[in-house]
């Protein structure tokens, strides 16, 4: 996001700020709960990550296109309006695409509305700049969204279940460590996460400020 | 009557709404630095909830019915908009000292996806009227009880001499899943 004063960003900038610099899921620490509830597998992780950028890029995009036609005090629940009816959208297309995974991701698909992601996009960045800007930000968002869920999907199901995509990694005598896959194994491995972005911010000098105080839903 | 204290019990302890379900995360860890405002978040939510599970009931059965399901995950969280603005303006009519309590987090609880997890709960394991009230109660106060809990240990992680790159949500987050861990010690107590 661009404060006044600062200067422009070019796209690609604007790109990776979302994959790498403000990283929702390890340096801003923003929607926890699908990240934490649905991470339980590799592939149940990358297609929640896929249906919230589609989300992400459909509502930034439509915010963006009608940032001064909205009145300002309606705006959230416009903002709110819009991303739901994406969220509908994507609800619907996952039934569509297999039935097995709508089943795995259960109530989270519709609970993208309230991922503060989503609304943090539409408010800070979408009704302040142009179209491409807002989507091009809005894509880096959606696939830094998307790392941070796989990294944590992939380690769980790793250590969980031996697996990743399903395909058994060590041999017959692996035994798994259950925990990883259930709601503790969550908390344990983002923690572990955070840990390690914390050592390496810490490392290069503590340029960057820590992740502290910017949790939200 | 039985019926009702199951739910009450299962969803406070069993099937925990932040420990077991995972939902409300955002407060749980936004709110949770000091215990009084944890405690006020806790009861203001707990008020939202019962309302919005209630409200969501009606409008699911009455409104929507089997044609208009679609609308569903729209109409639920405009509810819920509309139920935290309520609040809002009655507290603030009805009981200033309340509303100086609870006033600033009145707000947050629009985004909280425990609050919109709940109604979409009761809609898919088909609760009833009372049933849905029950089960917004049982989760508020669950998510009451762990907040309460976890400001507490955090307060006191603030004191501690945890290693540097722990510090903040990394450790926060670990605390957590030791409470999770916890928490399934209750696994099996009802059904």
């Amino acid at each position: 996001m661009a404060l006044p004063g600062q200067q422009e960003l070019t796209h690609l900038e604007e790109f990776m700020e979302g994959v790498w610099k403000q990283n929702p899921v390890f340096v801003m620490v923003l929607g926890m709960c699908p990240t934490l509830a649905v991470s339980v597998s590799a592939v149940n992780a990358l297609a929640m990550g896929l249906a919230t950028t589609f989300v992400l890029l459909g509502s930034t995009l439509l915010v963006s296109l009608m940032r001064k036609a909205v009145p300002k005090e309606v705006r959230i629940a416009t903002y709110i309006v819009i991303i739901a009816t994406f969220v509908t959208v994507v609800d619907y297309l996952i039934a569509a695409i297999s039935l097995e995974l709508y089943e795995a991701l259960g109530a989270f698909i519709q609970l993208i509305v309230v991922n503060c992601i989503i609304l943090g996009r539409a408010e800070a960045h979408a009704s302040k700049n142009p179209p491409l800007r807002a989507a091009t930000n809005a894509l880096g968002m959606g696939l830094g969204f998307c790392i941070g869920l796989f990294a944590l999907g992939a380690v769980r199901e790793i250590l969980g279940a031996g697996k990743l995509f399903g395909v058994a990694l060590f041999g017959p005598d692996f035994q798994p460590w259950v925990v990883m896959v259930l709601p503790p194994g969550g908390f344990f491995v983002l923690g572990g996460w955070l840990l390690l972005f914390n050592w390496l911010r810490r490392r290069q000098g503590g340029a960057l400020k820590p992740a502290e105080g910017h949790v939200h839903g | 009557m039985q019926d009702y204290l199951l739910i009450l019990i299962g969803t406070v302890f069993v099937n925990n709404i932040v420990m077991a379900k995972i939902l409300g995360l955002c407060p749980f860890m936004g709110v949770s630095k000091k215990l009084e405002t944890a405690i006020g978040m806790g009861f203001a939510t707990t008020f939202v909830l019962t309302l919005a599970s209630g409200a969501s009931y009606l409008i699911d059965t009455y409104l929507l019915g089997t044609d208009l399901f679609y609308l569903r995950t729209l109409s639920f969280i405009v509810v819920i908009a509309g139920i935290v603005g309520f609040t809002e303006m009655f507290i603030r009519k009805t009981s200033p000292v309340l509303f100086r309590v609870l006033g600033i987090y009145l707000p947050l609880i629009t985004t909280n996806c425990a609050v919109l997890g709940i109604p979409l709960l009761n809609v898919q394991e088909r609760h009833g009227f009372v049933e849905s009230l029950f089960f917004g109660l049982g989760g508020a106060l669950g998510f009451t009880l762990v907040l309460v809990l976890f400001a507490a240990m955090r307060e006191r992680l603030e004191a501690a001499d945890v290693p540097l790159p722990f510090k903040g949500t990394s450790i926060a987050m670990i605390t957590a899943g030791l409470m999770s861990l916890a928490f399934m010690g209750f696994s099996g107590l009802i059904r």
